[in-house]
């Protein structure tokens, strides 16, 4: 038994020992423990970042810009089978019509360019074609116009089936009206320019000769029977102007526009067709350029004009003060330094895609005034052009008989840093200005998502909150943290924070129903206790001086707030029992009125006002708590220092307490304002939740947070609509982040400095 | 004297001393206003008979309850249509506000009466109000009790006739409701499954013969099962809608109620104090137990209290561990320095974040992202429609969960931060491991914190109400989401709460007049709910303050 015991054997004896399963498990339980615990601590940070992050994913593709890509190239299907006058496609951009000038209507299959239908329309024999049009947007009419005078009208249909759950589309041609050829022009003579625009029971032909404009209603009257009939009427006019380049009926078949290359415009009504009426004549473009192109944006209320200098301008009706209307133009886009050959609206929005003469594409959007893209040279010589229905694809045929079809990703173009944070001039509004107003039952709607009525509306609530809760907080945090009897104090505080406990839905019930209407009653009372209660709690504390010493000796320091209960419940019941009798005596009886008549002030029952005191009350609690802490918290010997030099309580606390305390009140303040921006319940239910801007106490807002909650549950997923309400979201996620962050940097600072006192 | 005065801060002094007594005013006020208007509504006040001029000087028979009275000027009491000879020289006019019910022949529920118009105004005893399902209260005389067209009772045993086929229809009621819920309700719920069943069958391409027979049967005996609730209740509703009760209102139309359509009838005038009291409990009960009818403007708030409280467990249960953990790891493990402190800033910015994001976050990531994939993956067969592709129980419940965590960290780090590092220290001397100190020393020491912490986390969850609106609160929902069919918690159900309640019914009812008083009442349940976690929170806190006081010492 010489052996000497190594230290490495030691150990392993030592580890025989205590290696029992039990002490493994101990050691494999406490390292398990620390990594789960640790990745919990972790999953605070990521769900922070998490939420972040998320916001901005669904935020960022409305700042993306639009995309396009090549597809497919081919030789236009049926190339010898006349030139190209209008290129179309379907709603599911799978099959793609070729009208052409001989009269033939060719499908075909938009990724391969195989032909699918070949049909020749229904021309009559002894005549020409002259000229051509399609409707703007909608059924896809098409009209063509032949020498004789008479009018050819067919429509593109497509026919979807479900055989074996697979989708088939089967186009044909139609005819909508009795005839396929219209006899317009009864002399016969050519029809230089056609138009035509087909709604539900109505169609409306126009077409211009050498010297006649000729406006043509067809209207199917319902009977009771089976099919009505077609009841025609007919206007001939005079040509405004001559050489008629363009002509235009809107979606609604109420207005005909005609232009001339040199750019001058008229306007008709038509609404009766057998009488139009020439509403307005104007120049749309500058001396010496020709307008190449002309469209209707969706929903027909605005004219784009593309010139030969390469710009395009939008031209809307606006109603001025004299409720006069009259086509102004709102703004102009600079597309290209060629003149414009191709510029086309999108069906769905308020967008337009423009092909300049060297075969530039560009994408832009008018409420934005945001050129989503631009592609230099897609085709040598453009000569035919088309969008699909829902803008997400077009075709291109350039001279050398090629077709090209490229899909465009353009999903959010309604949305740029001007449309949301400048005026602009939507269609059909005086003048430029700050709209919300995200939704309505037409589809031809031009969404107006301007932020900043909403934070304006968020800012404007918190203010009149911050108003009403920094004074009430921070004269209570200060009495109650340094001269408040710590006996009461101890009842006092926890009150005030259950104050914060209510939930917010109730206060907003409360001031919703209960506030508002006892406002709207009571007004002279409110501001006529803001004014007495000061007076009064002073003419109190005058009168605590001269009562006799042995009254006060008996009530203890510190005891004001308790003294003062009765005497503020007394002068607010007084105040308010007064105000009819002085509201009658100076203001007829009626304050509201009064300020209405006198100054023009209107009130609306859900007001700021309301929203500040409630939201003031539910802010209250969070100021003082904070505020309080840093009060009492500051150290004993700064304060019993400046009072044994001789300073009054009071002095100690404007000049050393208050000092010290800054930060922290600073702090506090702050994470009051950003619970103030971010309430939601209170303001959706104590304010109209108007996206008004007007700074006037009686008049409601709309807050970021209340918008949310109201258009959030009716918003699509991932449509515009949705992303900029998350993008309203991560703006208060900004704001409160930074005023939170700034907050607590601050506290923490001060807690240092304390320590280190 | 007075410059004196001023000089020494006294008045600066009691002008802050003001803020604090309003502030308590405002919050005693607030929660007295709440409590006066949620109880005095189910109080039986008297009803009058009253006789009153209207405008054009005609006199009007009137029944209902005095609600309200004011003055207005007299401008406004023209405005407000009365006539100007009523109102005469006045300056001011009393106006009262009449409830006056008998929705089927007044357009409105509510009528202000010019007080000095009141003729007569007297509290007949056979006066009877009559609560119903449908169109609000009834007030008129019980005139007769009538069976399948046949007048059973009339005269001086009417009423005591009535009250029993009351009770006898409500009983009939019961059974009804009972088969339509819980039997025919599991029929559907199965025959629903059943449906699931076989399209996931044949999603996966066994939708063999064998299958479909299989299916088919139970089918079957589902359909025979249906048809015998479905006669039996033809039965009952038959039984239930025969006898009808006749009353005349005060200015003498006659109107017939089936008394399956009566909920409760009684004559208040004739009511002893004790018996108001004893009808006011039953009512409170009523409140509590039922559910909500005329499209949440009456009867109870049963569904929101279950809904309300199913989501707060379901809320605890998620929050507690993931805050008791982060906040273990701030104080036992993490090294204190930077990260805690960015982790520390982290946690008071989760605090600060309105409320609102964490809907949009939970409506965005939860429901669209999460409910989407999971719906794909383990729901394809009921596709189109979602499972928990859609706003439900458990996202609500988990963005709640999320809202709250900052409370549970907060409150567990400061109950950590307490207890003293001996014992700590004790603990590993003696050779515990870090996680045995925790587990067995720390955390129970630590634990009226952590109880603190979830307390105040519920009471916060239970009165939140803006992320609901957009991660699964309805205003009515269904079926409540724990019932008797498998799997018993269907955590992808809509809810219903105590907050949406209020704010549903509060603004968006068709009859906010009528409403207000279940508001209150459901505001007050829902303060005392809050006040009293609350108060529990403050108490276990002050609780353990002084217990670690004594360990320090």
């Amino acid at each position: 038994m010489t052996e000497i015991i190594t230290p490495k054997s030691l150990k392993s004896e030592l580890e025989i020992a205590s290696a029992s399963y039990y002490q493994r498990w101990r050691l494999i339980k406490d390292s398990l423990a620390r990594y789960a615990i640790v990745v919990g601590g972790w999953a605070i940070i990521v769900a922070i970042v998490l939420i972040f992050f998320y916001l901005l994913y669904v935020v960022i593709p409305l700042f993306i810009p639009a995309s396009a890509q090549s597809i497919a190239n081919y030789s236009v299907p049926g190339g010898d089978k006349g030139k190209t006058m209008l290129l179309a496609m379907e709603e599911q951009n799978e099959i793609g019509v070729r009208f052409t000038d001989r009269g033939g209507a060719l499908f075909f299959n938009v990724k391969t360019g195989q032909t699918i239908l070949d049909q020749t329309l229904a021309i009559p024999a002894d005549t020409k074609i002259v000229s051509f049009s399609a409707q703007s947007g909608g059924e896809g009419a098409i009209a063509y116009g032949l020498a004789d005078g008479r009018m050819l009208v067919a429509k593109q249909h497509y026919e979807i089936t479900y055989p074996d759950n697979v989708r088939t589309i089967t186009p044909s041609i139609t005819y909508p009206l009795e005839e396929p050829v219209v006899v317009i022009d009864p002399q016969g003579v050519a029809l230089d320019k056609v138009a035509v625009g087909i709604a539900k029971d109505e169609t409306t032909l126009v077409a211009a000769t050498a010297h006649k404009l000729f406006v043509v209603g067809l209207i199917r009257t319902k009977s009771l029977f089976g099919e009505g009939k077609l009841e025609r009427t007919v206007a001939e006019l005079e040509l405004p102007v001559e050489n008629i380049a363009h002509v235009l009926i809107d979606q609604e078949l109420n207005n005909l526009y005609l232009a001339s290359e040199r750019g001058e415009l008229t306007q008709y009504d038509i609404r009766d067709k057998s009488a139009p009426v020439l509403k307005q004549q104007l120049t749309l473009i500058p001396e010496g350029q020709k307008i190449t192109s002309l469209a209707l944006l969706n929903g027909g209320l605005s004219l784009l004009v593309g010139d030969s200098s390469g710009v395009v301008s939008q031209w809307s009706k606006v109603r001025n003060e004299q409720n006069l209307s009259s086509i102004i133009k709102l703004r102009s886009f600079k597309v290209s330094d060629q003149q414009i050959n191709f510029l086309v609206h999108e069906q769905r929005r308020k967008g337009f895609l423009t092909v300049d003469q060297q075969g530039g594409v560009g994408i832009y959007n008018t409420t934005a005034e945001r050129e989503l893209l631009k592609l230099p040279h897609v085709v040598h010589q453009p000569v035919a052009f088309t969008v699909a229905p829902r803008a997400n694809a077009f075709l291109i045929q350039s001279a050398d008989g090629q077709l090209h079809f490229w899909k465009v990703d353009n999903e959010h173009p309604e949305v740029s840093f001007k449309s949301m944070w400048s005026k602009v001039w939507y269609e059909s509004y005086p003048k430029p200005d700050f709209i919300w107003q995200s939704s309505s039952s037409s589809s031809d709607f031009e969404p107006k998502y301007s932020l900043t009525p909403l934070v304006f509306g968020t800012l404007k609530a918190a203010f009149y909150a911050m108003l009403f809760a920094i004074p009430m907080s921070l004269m209570g945090a200060m009495y109650a943290a340094y001269f408040m009897a710590p006996g009461m104090r101890n009842y006092v505080k926890p009150t005030i924070e259950l104050m914060g406990a209510l939930p917010t839905v109730i206060l907003g019930f409360l001031a919703g129903l209960w506030l508002a209407p006892f406002l709207e009653e009571n007004l002279l009372g409110i501001f006529l206790t803001l004014l007495v209660l000061p007076l009064s709690v002073m003419a109190t504390a005058l009168a605590w001086q001269y009562l006799p010493k042995s009254v006060r000796v008996n009530v203890p320091d510190g005891m004001e707030a308790l003294i003062l209960i009765p005497v503020i419940i007394t002068i607010v019941w007084l105040t308010f029992a007064l105000s009819p009798g002085l509201e009658r005596l100076f203001f007829n009886g009626d304050l509201k009125a009064w300020l209405n008549n006198e100054y023009g002030i209107s009130y609306d029952q859900r007001n700021s006002l309301v929203v500040g005191i409630a939201m003031g009350f539910a802010v209250i609690p969070t100021i003082f708590t904070i505020a309080e802490d840093a009060i009492f918290s500051v150290p004993k010997h700064l304060t019993v220092g400046s009072l044994a030099l001789g300073a009054t309580p009071w002095q100690t606390m404007t000049r050393v307490v208050l000092l010290t305390a800054s930060p922290g009140i600073f702090s506090a303040v702050m994470i009051g304002l950003g619970r103030a921006i971010g309430e939601t319940m209170i303001v959706l239910m104590a304010t109209g939740n108007t996206p008004v801007m007007d700074m006037s106490v009686f008049e409601g807002m709309r807050t970021l947070a209340a918008n949310v909650a109201v258009e959030m549950p009716e918003s699509e997923v991932n449509s515009t609509h949705y992303r900029v309400l998350f993008l309203a979201a991560l703006v208060l996620f900004m704001f409160t982040f930074i005023f939170n962050t700034l907050a607590e940097v601050i506290r923490q600072r001060l807690r240092e400095k304390y320590s280190s006192l | 004297m007075i410059k004196q005065w001023f000089k020494s801060g006294s008045p600066w002094i009691w002008l802050n001393a003001s803020a604090v007594s309003m502030s308590l005013i405002l919050v005693v006020g607030i929660l007295g206003l709440i409590a006066v208007r949620g109880l005095g509504h189910y109080w039986p006040s008297n009803v009058a008979h009253l006789q009153y001029r209207d405008k054009d000087g005609q006199m009007q028979d009137i029944t209902g309850e005095f609600v309200d009275s004011n003055e207005v000027s007299a401008q406004r009491a023209k405005d407000a249509g009365y006539a100007a000879t009523d109102i005469g020289d006045d300056l001011e006019v009393e106006q009262k506000l009449v409830k006056i019910g008998n929705r089927e022949l007044n357009a409105m529920d509510f009528r202000w009466l010019l007080a000095k118009n009141i003729q007569k105004e007297e509290y007949p005893e056979a006066l009877v109000v009559v609560e119903r399902r449908e169109y609000g209260n009834f007030y008129g005389f019980l005139v007769a009790l009538k069976a399948s067209g046949q007048i059973v009772a009339n005269g001086p045993n009417v009423w005591e006739a009535a009250q029993k086929s009351i009770a006898d229809t409500a009983q009939v009621f019961k059974e009804i409701k009972q088969l339509e819920k819980k039997e025919i309700g599991a029929i559907n719920y199965a025959l629903e499954r059943l449906r699931l069943k076989q399209r996931s069958l044949e999603l996966k391409n066994q939708w063999t013969d064998e299958a479909k027979k299989e299916i088919a049967a139970e089918k079957s005996t589902l359909q025979t099962e249906y048809q015998s609730y479905q006669s039996r209740l033809k039965q009952l509703y038959a039984k239930g809608n025969e006898q009808s009760l006749v009353f005349k209102t005060g200015d003498g139309h006659e109107v017939a109620i089936p008394v399956g359509k009566v909920v409760n009838a009684f004559q208040p005038n004739a009511m002893s104090v004790f018996t108001k009291i004893g009808h006011y409990f039953a009512k409170l009960g009523e409140f509590l137990s039922d559910d909500p009818r005329e499209a949440n403007t009456e009867g109870g708030i049963f569904p929101a209290i279950y809904g309300t409280v199913l989501m707060v467990i379901l809320m605890a249960i998620m929050v507690t561990p993931f805050g008791v953990v982060a906040a273990v790891y701030l104080r036992e493990y993490a090294k204190q320095g930077f990260t805690t402190r960015l982790i520390r800033i982290a946690v008071n910015n989760l605090a600060g974040v309105p409320s609102i994001v964490y809907g949009v976050f939970g409506l965005g990531f939860f429901v669209y992202i999460l409910g989407g994939n999971i719906d794909q993956l383990f729901y394809p067969e009921s596709a189109p429609s979602p499972v928990f592709g859609t706003p439900g129980l458990m996202w609500a419940s988990i963005t709640l969960a999320l809202l709250t965590l900052p409370v549970v960290i907060v409150a567990t780090e400061e109950g950590l931060s307490r207890i003293p590092k001996s014992i700590r220290e004790g603990s590993l001397a003696l050779g515990a491991t870090k996680f045995e100190t925790l587990w067995l020393t720390v955390l129970p020491m630590a634990s009226p914190a952590m109880m603190t912490g979830l307390i105040l986390a519920v009471a916060r969850a239970a009165g939140e109400v803006a992320p609901l609106m957009l991660v699964g609160v309805v205003k009515l929902a269904p079926a409540l989401p724990l019932d008797g069919n498998f799997p018993f918690l269907h955590l992808d159900r809509k809810f219903m709460h105590l907050g949406f309640h209020i704010y549903d019914v509060g603004f968006q009812s068709p009859n906010v007049e009528a409403a207000r008083p279940l508001v209150y009442a459901t505001s007050l349940l829902l303060v005392i709910v809050i006040v009293g976690l609350n108060l529990a929170a403050v108490t276990i806190r002050n609780h353990l303050r002084e217990k670690y006081r004594a360990l320090e010492g």
